[in-house]
């Protein structure tokens, strides 16, 4: 009972704060200044924030550098491709939505690779098997580069949990957006890679 | 951080499963709510569905018109799940008017409607901090704290946490300051007042926040901006319902 009389003369006090407008403007004042001293305070360097330099599979971050051979044993190195628009799209041959969305990646392909668009299609050899990978590639005619990830260790770094994803990954080699599960569809394929062909160019 | 649940074959993105649930006990405490500031639940509802449908329309058709030659060409990716290819700002704004045709058509008042909004929109944001905690989303400013998390290469601000925790908090009060309110757009206005103080507060120890003129980060003066105006718009309509009272007879007027 007490308690109760106790919080409603809380409750009724402040009211009667936010009518009295001496009281209330001092409050907001001196809200504004606590804003200001603690923004004040905490602020950083533009660098502080966004992860730019830290090597980390999300957007606004660097994507972190691998190298992986395709069947033929040619290595290809992440950072090699520096400068490029990068699409990393990681699949697997019994996986349903990464069969669909294959012809659009072959499709970007052949519609931008003269205008700085790499494609990597990284199988994730560890859960299929390199031959499936391969005639699967071969009878849809995908003739972007395939490369075996055979120890899971790229899938691992890329935090991928599911397939298909993909990374798409600017001129500077920061990921700029990241696309879980599929098929994406062809407009999202196209509109960010435009995005970012044009956004380095 | 768990941002795929994966049940066999089926990948649930978890961030937006979160969401739905958040909105989803927000519109229940909400049609509770509905009643008691003399609001009609139902439509209640159909304000926050409207809303929520035609945000998500505008957002996809904001995103595609942007790359109408791409859209032209394969009208049914206007239909795709990929949340990356919508336009959040314009969604919101679709929503928002779409609502506001719909409470302006059923004359509904709109600081009742607001208040009964109010625990609804509270469990959104504890929603939303679970979501950014599954995604990673949100994330800390590097730091050797006890309570330090690893997260995205370095060891970080649990963010998250305290934006969950900071949620919980402020859906408590205004939960309990609902029932005691004083006048229609108390528990609204006092509800955004504690969500920005909470922001410009927390916002400090993020670090993926936009810093502007190389210091101060964005997010803080926006916070600060909507909790002045908060404070302000509480101060006026405390004025314009309740007759100005002489000290002590407060208890025994209510």
């Amino acid at each position: 009972m007490t308690k109760d009389v106790g919080r409603l003369r809380l409750a009724i006090n402040w009211s009667g704060w936010m009518q009295d407008q001496a009281r209330w403007t001092a409050l907001v004042v001196g809200v504004a200044v606590l804003g200001a001293a603690w923004i004040a305070y905490s602020a950083a360097p533009a660098s502080a924030t966004t992860g730019g330099h830290i090597p980390s599979p999300r957007e606004g971050f660097q994507a972190p550098s691998f190298a992986l051979t395709n069947p033929a044993g040619e290595t290809t190195r992440l950072e090699d491709l520096r400068g490029q628009v990068v699409v990393l799209n990681f699949w697997a041959s019994w996986c349903p939505p990464c069969k669909a969305e294959m012809p659009d990646l072959q499709a970007a392909h052949m519609a931008n690779k003269d205008r700085g668009l790499v494609i990597l299609g990284i199988n994730s050899t560890i859960q299929d098997s390199a031959d499936a990978a391969l005639s699967f590639a071969s009878a849809q005619g995908i003739t972007f580069p395939i490369l075996l990830d055979r120890t899971g260790e790229v899938s691992r770094q890329y935090l991928v949990r599911a397939l298909p994803t993909t990374f798409f990954i600017d001129r500077q080699g920061i990921i700029r957006k990241v696309v879980v599960g599929g098929p994406m569809s062809e407009a999202t394929l196209t509109s960010t890679v435009r995005n970012l062909l044009e956004a380095g160019s | 951080m768990l941002p795929i649940l994966q049940l066999g074959p089926l990948a649930i993105q978890l961030p937006g499963l979160l969401l739905l649930v958040g909105v989803w006990v927000g519109v229940t405490l909400a049609e509770r709510q509905a009643p008691r500031h003399g609001v009609p639940p139902a439509q209640l509802n159909n304000l926050v569905f409207l809303g929520l449908v035609a945000g998500l329309i505008g957002a996809r058709l904001g995103y595609a018109v942007r790359y109408a030659d791409v859209y032209l060409a394969s009208p049914l990716s206007l239909l795709a799940l990929t949340p990356v290819t919508l336009a959040p700002i314009d969604g919101a704004a679709t929503g928002l008017i779409v609502s506001l045709i719909y409470a302006q058509r059923k004359e509904l008042p709109l600081w009742a409607t607001l208040d009964s909004l109010t625990p609804g929109l509270a469990s959104v944001m504890v929603a939303l901090g679970f979501a950014h905690l599954a995604s990673g989303d949100a994330f800390g400013a590097p730091a050797s704290l006890p309570w330090s998390v690893d997260l995205w290469g370095a060891a970080r601000h649990p963010s998250q946490v305290y934006e969950i925790l900071a949620a919980v908090a402020i859906m408590v009060l205004v939960l309990r300051l609902d029932r005691k309110a004083q006048f229609p757009g108390m528990a609204f206005l006092v509800f955004i007042a504690l969500t920005a103080g909470a922001r410009l507060f927390l916002e400090a120890f993020r670090g993926d926040g936009v810093i502007v003129l190389n210091g101060p980060r964005q997010a803080q003066l926006g916070a600060l901006i909507v909790l002045l105006l908060a404070l302000v718009a509480l101060h006026l309509r405390a004025r314009a319902e309740i007759p100005p009272l002489p000290q002590g007879e407060h208890i025994e007027k209510t």
